[in-house]
């Protein structure tokens, strides 16, 4: 199965390939990776999507965690959630050709970007099947297909949640480090495998 | 430089900032971790850092090899359970490091690696003995830096040391470059004080998985429990030792077990999996319970997971979240620090509710299982003039009472001393069990020797591995150390010929060796020696060696083509062992 996991991970040298290792040394396939800054300075966000069994998400979770960069780890498997990719698609378009790609892209609810004599570039936002569903009908168009640029995918839980991890670390910034780091202990102890 | 001002205490008072050169900040923070000896090779970029060396109350071990260097600091953490100190140059020394480090991850051992790297200025351009050591251990070192200013030196070194010593432990490793040691920088001991250790997230031992565990306890008719090195980095003897007593529950050990329970205990049954006893692998089998602590269902312990314990419910402690369901799925896992949850199961055991099971009748039928296998054992056969390791081994348990720290190498040697040297008490065996790296022995018991100079060592190893690493025989000599060598000389890469012999016809290719003379070659170092080819003589080549006032080598000429039994094949079920063939009277009956 897909798994998805959002992690929190330090923003310093060296910290993504830590990540990407732990997963060739399991021997599995990063399906799609983004990575960017979060609301935390000094902490980036990643999603990583990748194939394995079912059974291998609690193991893969906790192999996360034990990298010293890994701050919080979380896996979606199922929960609420709102996955988006984002696609630059560059397509050969002449005067003649244009108007039945405006037409596509309303309808996909996608955006041209830039418009060059001989080329569009469009932009999209949504659900991989939606951006596959584009991409498919421009080319059912006959419409020469230039460069595809894809974010990968960045993936949010619903409604109101944040780990109790993070959440943690957020109250007790400013208060004594040793009670801090209890106090994210015990909301560790209690929260991570079940956030709400 | 005056020390006193410079040097903090190691609970970190000192709170004075004080400028120093990063070589001065390396030791002076290596003091104030409470470090006394490090093992070493120096070279062009750690150069610096030697200069600063004669500074600090520090001793250094000059090794031969920078493999040596990283298993002594191995060894030493073994024996004494304090972190361990490599330093090495760039480059070639660094590479060279790379095995003894990957042991020490294998077997989680807390070490701190520092290596030498060029200029920052010219990081990244092929320079002179430039190596990505940080990218090349990677996936074998728990976590490591690059430092190239001297003021992030002291910060990374203590987070160094939080890192390699908590959770489960393992070796981390710091590189700093040339120029980061030259430069100067404010040192405030205290102030580089790593933020508090955060604990692996998943850890979990909830109410609900204690009461559970208490409950299967409680239910079992035909329980074991498996204890690991868990038992010795946990300190969780006495824990495991109550829970066994009280419960009335035979304990099986793993090889990096041994020692965790007393071997003269009636509830020890001693070494499981591959070249396990019988009766241990044959208990686990049938039992109905297997409580697992500090220890990871190694495939040299399952066999495979296909034919595992298929009768038994399992119980997990396991302080690492990764290794739960890992290989073989458990029934109620309790994920935490193994003292800490065997402290708070306890309570719910009673002797009183073992109630449901009639504790004894387990107990008779594995008693009965052994006493069958007893008689055949090679050791209480009449002497027919040849010298098996077994003897070899079993003398040496006898004569060390069993408390000598035994370092092994790789090989039959080493499952020779498990099954015969009897370990009493924790931290006496040092073995590389989950690399199995030869070579490992005799750098690995100078450390155990620096760390415990109070206690006997005794190296145990092979023909084949002591070839590997014999040059450290020139740091026993520079260190004047005692330390006793014992080589199972067998004229083969014993453990391999016998894989031939079991699963390639016999083709023993590659496997029979030459080997320079031993004793001679202890000699040329100023070691004395002696050769030893007969049962007789073993006792008084071991009193002699004990007894002299300084390094001994016996150079054992053992049985050459003799095997270790029984023996679970690679891949095959713990009850599928292979036993000693019948034919020749020194060894085991089949139908024992
Ligand atoms: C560095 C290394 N290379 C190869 C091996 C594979 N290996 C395992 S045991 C063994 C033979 C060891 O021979 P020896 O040291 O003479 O010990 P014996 O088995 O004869 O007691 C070999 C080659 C290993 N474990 N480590
Ligand atoms: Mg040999």
């Amino acid at each position: 199965m897909l798994h998805t996991f959002v992690s929190y991970v330090e923003d310093k040298p060296g910290v993504l390939t830590r990540v990407a290792s732990l997963f060739r040394r399991l021997n599995l396939n990063i399906i799609s990776l983004t990575v960017g800054r979060s609301e935390r300075p000094g902490l980036s966000r990643l999603t990583l999507v990748c194939e394995a069994s079912a059974e291998a998400g609690h193991r893969i979770r906790a192999s996360m965690f034990k990298l010293e960069n890994v701050i919080d780890v979380d896996d979606i498997a199922g929960a609420p959630s709102v996955t988006r990719e984002l696609a630059l698609i560059k397509v050969a378009a002449t005067k003649h050709t244009r108007s039945a790609i405006f037409e596509l892209v309303e309808v996909f609810r996608a955006r041209i970007v830039d418009l060059a004599p001989e080329s569009l570039l469009i932009e999209m936002t949504g659900v991989e099947s939606k951006i596959e569903g584009l991409i498919q009908v421009l080319t059912e168009g006959d419409n020469q297909i230039l460069e595809i640029c894809r974010s990968g995918k960045m993936t949010m839980r619903r409604g109101h949640h944040t780990s109790r991890v993070l959440r943690a670390m957020s109250q007790t910034a400013e208060s004594d480090p040793e009670e801090s780091a209890s106090q994210v202990q015990q909301a560790q102890e209690g929260a991570v495998i079940q956030p709400e | 430089m005056d020390t006193t001002n410079t040097t903090p205490s190691p609970n970190g008072h000192q709170t004075t900032p004080t400028r120093l050169t990063g070589s001065e900040i390396l030791w002076a923070t290596l003091v104030g971790e409470g470090v006394t000896e490090v093992f070493g090779y120096p070279g062009g970029a750690i150069l610096p850092a030697y200069d600063a060396l004669r500074k600090f109350p520090i001793r250094h071990i000059l090794v031969r090899h920078e493999q040596g260097a990283a298993h002594m600091a191995d060894g030493y953490a073994r024996a004494s359970g304090k972190v361990g100190v490599a330093i090495a140059t760039s480059g070639p020394g660094a590479t060279n490091l790379v095995t003894g480090i990957a042991t020490a991850m294998l077997d989680s051992i807390p070490m701190v690696c520092v290596t030498g790297q060029v200029s920052s200025k010219v990081l990244g351009t092929d320079a002179f003995q430039e190596v990505d050591i940080t990218g090349v251990t990677l996936p074998v070192t728990k976590h490591n830096f690059l430092v190239n200013r001297a003021e992030d030196l002291a910060p990374a070194l203590r987070l160094a040391f939080q890192i390699a010593k908590s959770g489960r432990p393992g070796p981390v490793l710091v590189d700093i470059t040339k120029d980061a040691q030259q430069a100067t920088a404010l040192f405030d001991f205290a102030a580089a004080r790593p933020a508090p250790y955060r604990p692996h997230p998943m850890l979990k031992v909830e109410d609900s998985g204690l009461a559970h565990a208490a409950e299967l306890i409680r239910g079992a008719k035909r329980p074991v429990i498996l204890a690991g090195h868990g038992v010795l980095q946990s300190g969780a003897m006495e824990q495991l030792r109550t829970l066994a007593e009280r419960a009335q529950i035979p304990v099986a050990l793993t090889l990096l077990g041994l020692g965790g329970f007393p071997a003269s205990h009636p509830l020890n049954l001693g070494m499981m999996g591959m070249h396990g006893e019988a009766w241990v692998n044959d208990a686990i089998q049938n039992a109905d319970l297997l409580i697992a602590c500090g220890m990871r269902f190694d495939d040299r312990v399952i066999g495979t997971p296909a034919t595992y314990a298929l009768k038994a419910k399992k119980i997990h402690i396991e302080v690492d979240p990764a290794e739960i369901n890992k290989n073989i799925k458990v029934d109620v896992a309790l994920v935490g620090d193994l003292a800490e949850v065997l402290e708070q199961l306890l309570p719910r055991i009673s002797s009183k509710n073992q109630g449901g099971r009639d504790g004894s009748a387990w107990i008779k039928t594995i008693e009965s299982s052994k006493g069958a296998v007893a008689v055949r054992d090679i050791k209480n056969l009449p002497d027919s003039g040849h010298l098996y390791a077994a003897h070899v081994m079993h003398d040496l348990w006898r004569i060390t009472g069993g408390n000598a720290i035994v370092v092994t190498d790789v090989g039959q040697h080493q499952m020779w001393e498990a099954q015969y040297y009897h370990h009493e008490h924790p931290r006496t065996l040092i073995t590389s069990g989950g690399l199995g790296t030869m070579g490992f022995a005799l750098p690995a018991a100078i450390g155990a020797k620096i760390a415990c100079p109070e206690k006997e060592v005794w190296v145990v190893a092979g023909d084949g591995g002591f070839q590997m690493t014999s040059p450290e025989l020139a740091t026993i000599v520079q260190e004047k150390l005692k330390i006793n060598i014992a080589i199972i000389n067998n004229g083969y890469l014993g453990m391999v010929r016998q894989w031939q012999e079991f699963f390639y016809d016999k083709n023993y290719e590659s496997t029979p060796l030459v080997s320079p003379d031993f004793v001679k070659l202890a000699d040329a170092h100023g070691i004395a020696g002696l050769a030893v080819r007969t049962r007789p003589d073993v006792e008084t080549a071991v009193a002699q060696a004990r007894s002299h006032n300084g390094a001994f080598l016996l150079n054992f000429l053992v049985e050459k083509e003799d095997s270790v039994y029984p023996m679970i094949p690679a891949g095959s079920g713990l009850h599928e062992m292979i036993r000693r063939p019948g034919k020749n009277p020194l060894i085991e009956r089949s139908d024992d």
